[in-house]
């Protein structure tokens, strides 16, 4: 008897497989900028289902509202058009899929191999709250925290910099 | 409920469509945003196996997994725009002074 | 101070010499060069006197000291020790004496030479390394001594090292030298591996109680006699290495004398001497011994009767009188063996001092056929080159009659076919008195076969006569230790090194005493035949003839250089050429190291294309990486169901 929550979470996987797959395949960036923000709300569905609500709205909010944002600007801006088909690099051309598939493949049977050991998913959203987030955030993690916000301080400065004009 | 295993082998796929799509595409922008697939890939298995766990640890990195993907995504685009004005190209392969 | 304690101021006083005059020579006048030489030479004869003094009067007893050690490891000592005994009186004063004569000679005979101190410098070496070599007292330090002798040899041999001839006189001496070397260095090997040691004392001690082998059988001590005595050939010009010998002519008059006349080459002699307790258990090595002196002493005498040369004579009746000296020692006469090596050091070195004399008058010329009628020019000369024919041809009073009589006598008594060894010995004694009397008729009698206007001859300077009349002296008087022996007394001489050799020499018996008497008669008659047949051909009017046949084959001595040449040298040539020199070392060393640069070259050239400059295959690479790492990480995972395990 499948559950509504498969069949939702297999809709929501679909529809961020379709977008992973569109991004390979559309020609133009700004086709493949709005597969990418597809794919993006459909984990911050998957996110949902999980019970991990602050995790989603983040998602939501800083990458599709922010970076993707970003992504469309700047497409906007150096007037991206449909990609030039050249191919200069045999060994990208032969290599790519075999690679991938190897790739792909070592994280599959790691996954199946060891399927036995991971214990059955806990009640939903009870741990997950924003309020347990938060305690861990600001005592286990506080370093990675405020390194974080150093970080962005320079991704900022960076910004600024490479903006400049040359003058 | 749905299975562990259901969230990582999705995480798996969308990570190996990311790799696929960095190492065919042409235009540097559409190469960034693999890189952001692929980042959002790696979240899906983080929150999948804090809510195995029942413990808060994976989402916190999560948290820090998106603000690098964003700073990251903030210089990188800088970088992109520098370089495609002075190469008046948006092709990767059009960037090869390192060639011998 | 007593000498016979410190020994070691024998040898070392003549290394002093060499050393300041090889350091300083350059700089300081002849005077000076001589004073430092001549010196060193001199005051060490002296010494070398003073420590027998002590010995005779301190009762004889064999004397040994070690001074310091050498060579420590495990069991096995060979120390800086020098000893004294009766045989080594007689070598040191041989060396010591006969060295300080030629001494004085050089300085008269290389005075207009170039590298005047350079020559006194490797003489003063030379006499260093003989006097470690005989007065050794194991093994090893004698080997020293004998390297050391090459060594010199070689220097000096090679001393005109601007003529292409006397260089390479001085390497084949050198090389010919290390191939004796070898089985000596071999009869070591095995004599230690037997006894344990290489102490004279030790060795001779522990092989005194072995017993003797069989004719015929090659046993350890056999094989070990063998390989000392082809250390022997190399050293004493026997067959088959003699072929150095008449090369090393090349050098100058007086090296020929001291070296190879006199004291070098005589080292081989007083080798086997000293290992008479091995030999005497070894009855089949000494048989070998025997047969090469002999055949030897015949085969040289017959090349020295064409010769045209007046050097080369020389140096083929050394090896000649060297396989006498051989053939007593093969046939157990060993005192007999020391005595002829001792008037042999004596006429040999008169020969070639005289010989010296002779060139210089003639102001370079050394062929015969070019000489003649000298005995009226220079008379001292003539006299005392007279005095060493005599000599050497065996004829009474003079020294190497009672010698060479005492060593066929011991032949003729040896068995094993004695008598043959005997005949043989008589038939080279004949030859020997021949040549010896053909090179006086053709040098000092009949015409002048050279233009006066061209050479002026002249007599030599007193420090080159001085010596000649010492050595003619000694030429007469020498064999006068056995004098008595003839009329029923003592053989002194024998007597003397009966210590050493076992009483086996002094004369025995009524019946053994009249044979002795009938050989000597045989052996002054042969003597004479061999003077009355060069007197008939050569001194009257004589020209050189062409070379046909018999003539030409010993003329140019049976071929046996170009035999070696063309057997031996060429094919080691070919091989270092084509073998070690193409293939081995250019091939493979220089082909391994080249090898190493060509392989980085490939792998840094193939490694190239992974900087192709595109950014695509960058990426690859990192996808590369990436799988790497996850395989490394998830291995534990996935490596028991690779191969079909539990799922």
């Amino acid at each position: 008897m499948i559950s509504g929550v498969l069949v939702i979470f297999f809709v929501l996987a679909a529809l961020a497989v379709f977008g992973a797959v569109s991004l390979i395949l559309q020609s133009h960036p700004i086709h493949s900028a709005l597969s990418l923000i597809l794919v993006m709300v459909s984990l911050a569905g998957l996110y949902l289902l999980m019970g991990a609500e602050f995790i989603a709205a983040v998602q939501i909010i800083v990458y599709g509202g922010a970076v993707m944002v970003l992504f469309v600007f700047v497409i906007m801006l150096l007037n991206a058009g449909v990609e030039e088909r050249t191919n200069f690099s045999k060994l990208a051309t032969f290599g790519g899929i075999p690679l991938a598939l190897a790739l792909g493949g070592i994280i599959a049977a790691a996954i199946a191999r060891s399927s036995g050991h991971l214990p059955p998913p806990a009640a939903s959203g009870a741990m997950s709250s924003t309020r347990e987030l938060s305690m861990l955030l600001f005592s286990t993690f506080v370093y990675p925290f405020e390194l974080t916000s150093f970080l962005i301080l320079v991704a900022i400065l960076g910004a600024i910099v490479l903006a400049q004009r040359e003058n | 409920m749905v299975p562990t295993n259901y969230y990582l082998i999705l995480s798996a796929i969308l990570f190996g469509l990311g790799v696929v799509a960095f190492v065919f595409k042409r235009n540097i922008i559409t190469i960034f945003m693999a890189i952001e697939l692929m980042l959002n890939a790696v979240n899906l298995a983080f929150v999948a196996f804090s809510q195995a766990l029942g413990k808060a640890d994976g989402e916190v990195f999560v948290l820090f997994v998106i603000v690098v993907a964003a700073a990251e995504a903030a210089v990188g685009l800088g970088i992109i725009i520098l370089t495609a004005r002075n190469r008046r190209s948006l092709n990767v392969e059009r960037v090869d002074l390192l060639k011998l | 101070m007593p000498i016979l304690e410190n020994l070691w101021i024998i040898p070392l006083l003549p290394l002093l010499g060499s050393a300041i005059n090889g350091l300083f020579g350059a700089k300081w006048s002849k005077a000076i060069v001589n004073s430092v030489a001549l010196g060193s030479t001199g005051v060490s004869f002296l010494c070398a006197v003073e420590a027998v003094r002590e010995f005779l009067s301190g009762g004889s007893q064999p004397f040994r000291k070690e001074f310091f050690d050498w060579i420590v490891a495990g069991s096995f000592r060979a120390g800086f020790d020098l000893q004294l005994d009766q045989l080594t009186v007689v070598m040191v004063l041989v060396v010591t004496g006969v060295g300080f004569l030629i001494h004085i000679y050089s300085t008269g005979y290389m005075a207009h030479e170039g590298g005047y101190y350079r020559f006194f410098s490797y003489l003063n070496l030379f006499m260093f390394f003989m006097l470690i070599l005989v007065l050794a007292a194991n093994y090893v330090l004698l080997f020293v001594g004998w390297e050391g002798v090459g060594l010199c040899s070689y220097l000096l041999i090679g001393f005109y090292f601007l003529r292409k001839s006397a260089a390479d006189a001085g390497k084949k001496a050198f090389i010919v030298n290390r191939i004796g070397d070898f089985g000596f260095m071999l009869g070591m090997f095995l004599l230690f591996r037997s006894f344990g040691s290489l102490d004279f004392q030790t060795v001779f001690a522990k092989a005194a109680t072995w017993q003797p082998e069989a004719m015929g059988q090659f046993g350890t001590m056999t094989v070990a006699c063998i390989l000392l005595f082809v250390g022997a050939t190399g050293k004493s010009a026997q067959l088959p290495l003699y072929v150095w010998l008449p090369d090393a002519m090349e050098g100058p008059t007086p090296v020929s004398a001291l070296i190879h006349a006199a004291t070098m080459v005589t080292a081989g002699v007083y080798m086997v001497a000293r290992s008479h307790v091995l030999f005497t258990h070894a009855p089949t090595a000494m048989y070998i011994v025997a047969i090469v002196g002999c055949a030897t002493a015949f085969f040289a005498a017959t090349i020295g009767l064409v010769q045209s040369d007046i050097k080369k004579v020389l140096a083929y009746s050394t090896v000649s009188q060297l396989g006498y000296m051989f053939l007593a020692c093969g046939v157990g006469a060993f005192g007999a063996g020391i005595f002829h090596l001792m008037t042999h050091a004596f006429f040999k070195a008169l020969l070639f001092l005289s010989a010296g004399s002779v060139i210089h008058a003639m102001g370079g010329e050394q062929d015969m056929w070019n000489m003649g009628g000298l005995s009226k020019k220079i008379k001292v000369t003539f006299v005392c080159m007279l005095f060493g024919t005599i000599a050497i041809a065996g004829f009474p009073p003079f020294a190497a009659f009672f010698s060479k009589d005492s060593i066929l006598f011991a032949a003729y008594n040896s068995e094993n076919g004695g008598k043959v060894l005997y005949g043989v010995g008589l038939l080279a004694a004949v030859f020997t008195s021949f040549y010896m009397f053909r090179l006086i008729w053709l040098t000092f009698y009949g015409e002048k076969r050279y233009d006066e206007h061209k050479v002026h001859v002249h007599e030599s300077p007193g420090t080159m006569t001085g010596p000649l009349m010492i050595l003619a002296f000694l030429s007469l008087t020498g064999g006068w230790f056995a004098l008595p022996a003839l009329f029923g007394g003592k053989d002194y001489f024998a007597e003397f090194l009966s210590p050493v050799f076992g009483a086996g020499e002094a004369g025995g018996g009524e019946a053994a005493q009249s044979l002795e008497h009938i050989l000597s008669v045989v052996a002054v008659v042969a003597a004479t035949a061999g003077l009355l047949v060069a007197w008939r051909m050569y001194s009257k009017k004589v020209k050189r003839g062409t070379s046909e046949g018999v003539h030409k084959l010993l003329y140019n001595k049976y071929y046996v250089d170009e035999l070696y040449a063309a057997a031996i040298v060429r094919p080691l040539m070919w091989l270092s050429t084509n073998v070690f020199w193409k293939v081995v070392d250019a091939g493979m060393i220089d082909g391994a190291v080249n090898g190493v640069a060509d392989g980085a070259t490939a792998v840094g050239d193939t490694l190239r294309h992974t900087q192709s400059g595109n950014t695509r295959s960058y990426a690859v690479w990192v996808v590369v990486g990436a799988i790497v790492v996850l395989g490394i990480v998830f291995w534990p995972i996935l490596h028991p169901a690779l191969f079909g395990g539990v799922r």
